[in-house]
């Protein structure tokens, strides 16, 4: 295992993008960070900037204006990037897959290397996921 | 020619470049473990500083559209070979007590020229809100800077015969005590750790890389290696600011016997006031900022100098 792939794994900076979720997920993220959980312990920590991330972490159900945006900020994350889809409506498009305006979940529109369901998932359940991507990367 | 090599090995390694990236991650971790319990949490294991760098190391670069590649890429590397040049000043200094005519104003430029590379470079990268950071960072610039020089050269004049040399001011320390036991010298440390807190642009002035309304600001499209060059000097800084407040203000480093360990009380001191002012302060504008280092701030390092002119 080389130096930098064990930074990366030590060290993973997340940018959080909400493409239409209903802010409940995103108060969850903040559970993990604060004293309670406070996932820093694991060197995981928000950045303001794509252009710092190491993980995209893409929370709602993506209605379609929010598309060009989603895909814009992922291609500009400086690879190696790994994308986390957070709730039900980011894994699967939870109760809005009929909405008129739905896109799809994450998935159909950039590659995800996680999957974290739960409406919202519980500060246990995103550490878990958290795992569970680094043990894959 | 062997003393050139030794010059050039000084700044590449001890106690230069190398060293100072080390001893400044380090401290790094020290302000986020701190940090970390004032807010009631654990914080990150020692080697976390060291993680992010390799991480950022091996990512790649992006070059936004429309920047101005080699200032984009050039000026934090500026800002890096800057503090690395003030570190081996310093460190020179006191260890051997070799100095030259004027160090202390070179010492004074270079501590500059990261905030001028963050500049440069945030201007470079063709992002409306790095513009607007490197227009605060050039506000900051011109804010502190007055107080922290009069601050300096309040030590300056307490020096009986005055001199701008860094081995000076050792050498006067070293016979009538340090500078730190006079009234004029504790007013002129408060203001240098005033404006060490926006040098380095901790809270409450991290206007230019304000994370809520600029998302870090000038350090926006730093990616990859750059970013990781951008970190270190903020860390290498971080070492040296408390480093040159020692040299100039509490008698210098003693690296022999206990002295060492009194020498890393000073050090840890000055670092935790620095990282408390930073977890117990909200942002303030740049207006503010300006207003404060220019009014409250300035008259007080001024108030210090005329003390000092006295014999105080």
């Amino acid at each position: 295992m080389g130096a930098t792939s064990w930074g990366f794994k030590k060290s993973l900076w997340v940018f959080h993008l909400n493409a239409g979720a209903c802010n409940n997920c995103d108060i969850e993220v903040l559970d993990c960070l604060c004293p309670r959980f406070d996932v820093e312990r694991f060197g995981i920590k928000l950045c303001g900037s794509i252009k710092h991330a190491d993980v995209l972490l893409v929370s709602g159900s993506v209605p379609r204006k929010v598309v060009p945006q989603m895909i814009e900020t992922y291609e500009q994350a400086p690879r190696p990037v790994a994308v986390v889809a957070l709730g039900a409506c980011g894994c699967t498009g939870g109760i809005f897959k009929d909405g008129y305006n739905f896109a799809g979940p994450v998935d159909k529109h950039i590659p995800v290397d996680a999957y974290i369901p739960g409406c919202p998932p519980r500060p246990e359940a995103i550490i878990d996921g958290i795992v569970k991507l680094i043990g894959k990367l | 020619m062997a003393s050139t090599l030794g010059l050039v090995l000084n700044f590449l390694i001890f106690p230069g470049l190398l060293f100072t990236a080390v001893f400044g991650l380090l401290t790094q971790w020290v302000d986020r473990k701190v940090s970390a319990r004032v807010q009631w949490r654990v914080g990150p294991p020692w080697f976390q500083p060291f993680a992010d760098i390799l991480k950022l190391m091996g990512k790649e670069i992006v070059i936004p559209e429309g920047a101005k590649r080699t200032g984009f890429l050039l000026a934090p590397v500026a800002g890096l070979a800057a503090v690395g040049l003030v570190s081996t000043i310093l460190w020179l200094a006191n260890i051997t007590g070799s100095g030259f005519v004027g160090d202390l104003v070179g010492v004074i430029y270079l501590l500059t020229i990261p905030s001028l590379g963050m500049i440069i470079g945030a201007s470079a990268s063709s992002n409306p809100l790095s513009s607007v950071g490197a227009s605060r960072e050039m506000k900051l610039v011109l804010a502190y800077e007055l107080p922290f020089v009069i601050a300096i050269f309040t030590a300056v004049t307490k020096v009986s015969p005055m001199t701008l040399r860094l081995d000076g001011i050792l050498e006067y320390q070293a016979t009538n005590g340090v500078l730190l036991g006079n009234a004029s010298c504790i007013i002129a440390f408060i203001v240098a750790i005033l404006c060490a807190q926006a040098k380095l642009t901790y809270p409450p002035f991290d206007i230019p890389e304000a994370e809520t309304e600029l998302m870090d600001g000038t350090h926006m499209e730093y990616s990859g290696a750059a970013l990781a060059v951008v970190k270190l000097s903020q860390a290498m800084m971080l070492f040296t600011l408390p480093i040159f407040f020692i040299t100039i203000f509490w008698g210098g480093l003693q690296l022999a016997g206990w002295g060492i360990l009194y020498t890393i009380v000073k050090y840890v001191i000055i670092v935790v006031i620095i990282v408390l002012i930073k977890n117990t302060n909200p942002r303030v504008r740049i207006d503010q900022a300006v207003r404060f280092f220019w009014g409250p701030v300035t008259v007080l390092a001024i108030i210090g100098m005329v003390l000092a002119i006295v014999g105080l």
